[in-house]
């Protein structure tokens, strides 16, 4: 295949914009990519690494602000950057083609999703007029919608996040491109639908002999669909070559501390941290990028900056040591503490609670209306004990979130008991609660850009529990202040600086240290990783961890990423619709025997494993509301018995002690 | 109350630390240095004018009625022989006064009002709205006439009248400015750690709406000074003999066709400080990065 011309071929790029003072930054230095026919090449890299905006100039095009400093990309020996925009605007969408990482801004909210099709259609292909409604059908077939005469006449805004990214994948294909750039594609989805899309396209490009740029942050996703990989770091490429080879042994220390910073189903544990961060965008480099993270850095990684060398192996590496490798360990797991189930007292707990988002008007109060709809939430009983991590994982839509908003007091119950430790009912409204029901049960959220006040300092956001709680002032709030950065391992100067001069993972310690600095008894999780890049979402696993033994906290840890959970939690609860499917340890829920609709999940992990073959049983479909009756996973339900299913609630099967399965199939079938 | 209350001495103290980059911000633009210029140069007149008008503003002169520019009368004099240039220096002082006090109150009671609306939500705030929606709809002139007919046109009725018709646009900004936080999640911690909904107010949203809540009192006090100088045009405002650019526009419409000079020197005067506040609420507006074309206001 080499023999061959090249179908894209990126020479060397620089791209940077003008700081502030007037020197150039450069957000690109010095990158090459080459893509042949039919080959699908992964970028992989964190947030910041320049990834998109390699991407987006390999189609010629480049974000505002940025600007191309030397360099060319040639496309089928054109050189994008000195086409017209006529000319660029008939390679892209029609050889060249982008599917963007949401497609619910990129597709027009007021066009019909087969109109927008027809769109592109008219542009790039010679299709007849007659014939693009059947050739719509077709290009919806092949992206595997369901029913695609009824989906072509719905608007964006009525399909589903799937749905909708394979309504842009079809768009794409529609010009039958020679390459497919897609930025993202699969991320905010849900595992199921994440995995049917990857599937999806692994089955085009190579039933179409389609070439493929994929850029993402998961190497799992990267892992299910390239053959080459790119690892970016700091704006540059620091090793490239085969998936399988630089997956199973990387021979760049970035590459490697980031493998090992993905927590895996395949082993219990916590995965090792990465601490530090890439550098920010800056003029001529003279040291490594990533020297000052590196474990096995030698004084020449800080006087000099590596080129790109051709290792032994075929890979191509930027590393001034790659013989000392080996010294990084590929994988360096922290054991788990022993898990402490059942030993303790509960710290809270969850009687037959039920949440409803259903507006009541007036009239239906003065008439006792029953509510049209069956509740979000329903008959969730569960408890924590004292110093345990429950992690609650489901999909979007499963009602986890909506569970730690009614136990914080900011949603509203419709029917259930919150109760702590000491028996007694917390009130259900959070301004009925007293200060010292407040400061037991402390929040954290999924996105610390959102969860910290962007004005204060982080002397004024840890001060606001402290005097809540403590009446703290002045010397004495300081100081409790900065004890508490030292335990989220940030040191004093921080006090007086605003969130946006903090990274992503240090953000986050500090929403952490706002939480802890209240003792509290009951920490809510919610999602507290799942925006962070990965290399630092090992290091903030690892501090919740610590500050739980030192505090035997309790936990209760939502998300949907299930190698977290398992990583962290001590026993697991699994929902659906709101209802709960499975509660168990976290070692009898992820070995199995398994509720349906855990085995749905567990089979549709991406692990970064090239030979790991997904078990996609269940489609992808999603549900808008839990059905009224019988089991909340009938619908879609692999293993369904038939009419019981949709008649019953399913009864609670106990395989062990600590081990419950909500479902009509029996214990010795499940 | 008192930690609320240092809390928020501290907020205006750092405030006044980040007013003089914006300050320098507004300056780095032609337009926003010529709209502060002007706006400082008139609030200067107005302090010292007193001190060195070259005639009496009440001082008549029937042998000088209507006289045309000369060295001893720059602007020439009106009606009543009275000098205009005098009168023009002097005839920003009770504007400037009034709207310089009304304006900040009524961004800080709009503001409130407005940020506690976003906050609470819900039916209520949408049936206040509507409330608010409908003063908005009577014409201001109306609404302001028939309180100051009824209560005089004395200063003391004035600030009111204006803070209290000027602050109910400000409601509106400041909850929409609001609803662009109040979902976010640290309010949700604000209130989730069990904070009262003033503390909420002050401490977590405030900072973040002020910025919009100062462009916005920009613009509403031009908007206040044209409708000042429109209440004395009228005869509503300031009582003559004092001078005012609205009321002397008034008394020398009548002779505009041959003796247009008597216009001249309050509009002018009038339009430069408009003008220039214009000028620098849009500067300011770039200078805190706030788009006002995209915010109108009502």
């Amino acid at each position: 295949m080499d023999s061959l011309p090249p179908l894209l071929k990126v020479n060397g790029i620089e791209i940077g914009f003008n700081g502030r003072d007037g020197n150039f930054l450069q957000v690109l230095r010095n990158v090459n990519l080459t893509l042949h026919k039919g080959e699908s090449i992964g970028i992989v890299g964190e947030s910041g690494s320049g990834k998109s905006t390699l991407a987006l100039a390999a189609m010629g095009y480049l974000k505002h602000g940025l600007r191309l400093s030397k360099g060319s990309v040639n496309f089928d020996d054109q050189p994008l950057f000195e086409l017209n925009q006529s000319k660029l605007q008939t390679i892209w969408g029609g050889r060249l083609a982008l599917v963007p990482q949401n497609s619910g801004q990129s597709l027009t909210p007021t066009m019909r999703v087969g109109e927008q099709i027809i769109e592109s259609l008219k542009l790039h292909t010679a299709t007849v007029p007659k014939d693009y409604w059947s050739a719509v059908k077709r290009l919806l077939k092949q992206v595997r919608l369901p029913e695609p005469d009824i989906i072509m006449h719905r608007f964006p805004h009525e399909l589903s996040g799937g749905q909708q990214q394979r309504v842009a994948i079809a768009m794409a294909l529609s010009g039958e491109p020679d390459a497919l750039l897609l930025d993202e594609p699969t991320t905010g989805l849900d595992v199921t639908t994440q995995a049917h899309i990857l599937e999806l396209l692994r089955d085009i490009a190579s039933t179409k002999g389609m070439a493929m740029i994929y850029v993402s942050h998961d190497l799992g996703a990267i892992a299910r669909v390239c053959e080459r990989v790119i690892v970016m770091y700091a704006g540059e490429s620091v090793l490239e070559g085969e998936t399988r080879k630089i997956l199973r042994n990387p021979s760049h220390p970035y590459a490697r501390a980031l493998l090992a910073s993905i927590p895996k189903l395949s082993s219990g544990g916590f995965p090792a941290a990465l601490d530090g961060r890439p550098p920010a965008p800056s003029g001529t480099r003279n040291q490594c990028a990533f020297s000052d993270r590196c474990g096995i850095a030698q004084s020449r990684c800080f006087s000099e900056h590596p080129k790109l060398q051709k290792l032994t192996n075929g890979e191509q590496c930027r590393c001034h040591f790659p013989e000392l490798i080996e010294q990084i360990p590929l994988s360096s797991l922290v054991p788990k503490p022993i898990n402490i189930i059942g030993k303790s007292k509960p710290a809270l707990n969850l009687k037959t609670l039920s949440i409803t988002y259903e507006k009541r008007g007036i009239l239906d109060f003065i008439f006792g209306n029953k509510y049209r709809n069956p509740p979000t939430v329903d008959a969730i009983d569960l408890s924590v004990g004292i110093g345990e991590t429950l992690g609650l994982v489901g999909e979007s839509g499963s009602g986890k979130s909506t569970i730690l908003k009614s136990i914080a007091g900011l949603k509203p119950l419709k029917s259930g008991d919150i109760s702590l430790h000491d028996g007694s009912n917390l009130p259900v409204d959070v301004e009925k609660r007293n200060s010292e029901q407040l400061r037991r049960i402390q929040l954290i959220f999924q996105n610390p850009d959102e969860s910290l006040n962007p004005r204060h300092t982080i002397v004024e956001i840890l001060a606001q529990p402290l005097r809540l709680y403590f009446g703290l002032t002045g010397k004495t709030l300081r100081d409790r202040a900065i004890l508490i950065l030292e335990k989220v391992r940030l040191s004093e100067e921080y006090l007086d600086r605003y969130p946006s001069q903090l990274s992503g993972g240090e953000k986050q310690r500090v929403a952490i240290a706002r939480a802890f600095i209240a003792e509290p008894e009951v920490v809510l999780c919610d999602e507290v990783t799942s925006a962070l890049d990965v290399s630092v979402q090992a290091a903030v696993l690892e501090l919740l961890n610590d500050l739980k033994r030192l505090n035997n906290t309790t936990y209760i840890f939502v998300s949907h990423d299930l190698a977290v959970v398992k990583a962290l939690s001590d026993r697991v609860a699994v929902l659906y619709q709101g209802r709960l499917c499975e509660l168990g340890s976290t070692k009898n829920v992820f070995s199995g025997p398994s509720h349906p609709y855990t085995e749905v999940l567990l089979g549709a992990v991406l692990e970064p494993d090239p030979d790991m073959v997904l078990n996609l049983v269940a489609d992808d479909t999603v549900e808008l509301g839990p059905p009224a009756l019988g089991c909340p996973f009938q619908r879609r339900c692999p293993r369904r018995l038939g009419s019981i299913c949709e008649e019953k609630s399913p009864p609670e099967r106990l395989l062990e002690v600590n081990h419950k399965i909500l479902c009509h199939i029996s214990v010795e079938d499940l | 109350m008192t930690d609320l209350l240092k809390l928020f001495l501290s907020k205006i103290l750092s405030l006044h630390q980040k007013a003089w980059t914006v300050v320098g911000d507004i300056y780095s633009k032609p337009s926003g240095a010529i709209g502060l210029t002007l706006v400082i140069f008139h609030i200067c007149l107005a302090i010292t004018s007193p001190l060195f008008v070259p005639y009496d503003f009440k001082m008549m002169d029937a042998s000088l009625m209507l006289s045309e520019p000369s060295f001893s009368h720059w602007l020439g004099t009106d009606h009543l022989g009275r000098d205009i240039f005098s009168r023009t220096l002097l005839g920003g002082r009770e504007a400037l006064l009034v709207t310089g006090v009304a304006t900040p109150i009524a961004v800080t009671w709009g503001g409130f009002i407005g940020i506690l609306f976003g906050l609470v939500g819900g039916r209520i705030d949408e049936f206040l709205m509507r409330i608010v929606d409908a003063f908005l709809s009577l014409p201001w002139i109306l609404k302001m006439l028939l309180l100051i007919v009824t209560f005089g046109s004395s200063t003391f009725v004035l600030i009111p009248t204006l803070a209290f018709f000027y602050g109910i646009p400000v409601i509106r900004i400041a909850r929409a400015a609001t609803h662009d936080f109040v979902a976010k999640d640290f309010v949700s911690a604000a209130k989730a750690r069990g904070h009262k909904r003033l503390t909420i107010i002050l401490s977590e949203l405030l900072p973040n709406v002020r910025d919009s809540l100062l462009v916005e009192g920009a613009m509403r006090w031009s908007w206040m000074l044209l409708a000042f100088s429109s209440l004395s045009f009228l005869g509503f405002g300031v009582a003559p003999p004092n001078p005012d650019w609205g009321l002397m526009i008034s008394d020398a419409r009548g002779f505009m066709s041959f003796r247009p000079w008597g216009v001249l020197g309050p509009v002018v005067a009038l339009s430069s400080l408009i003008i220039g506040i214009n000028l620098s609420a849009d500067a300011l507006a770039k200078a805190l990065g706030i788009d006002r074309t995209q915010k109108a206001p009502v």
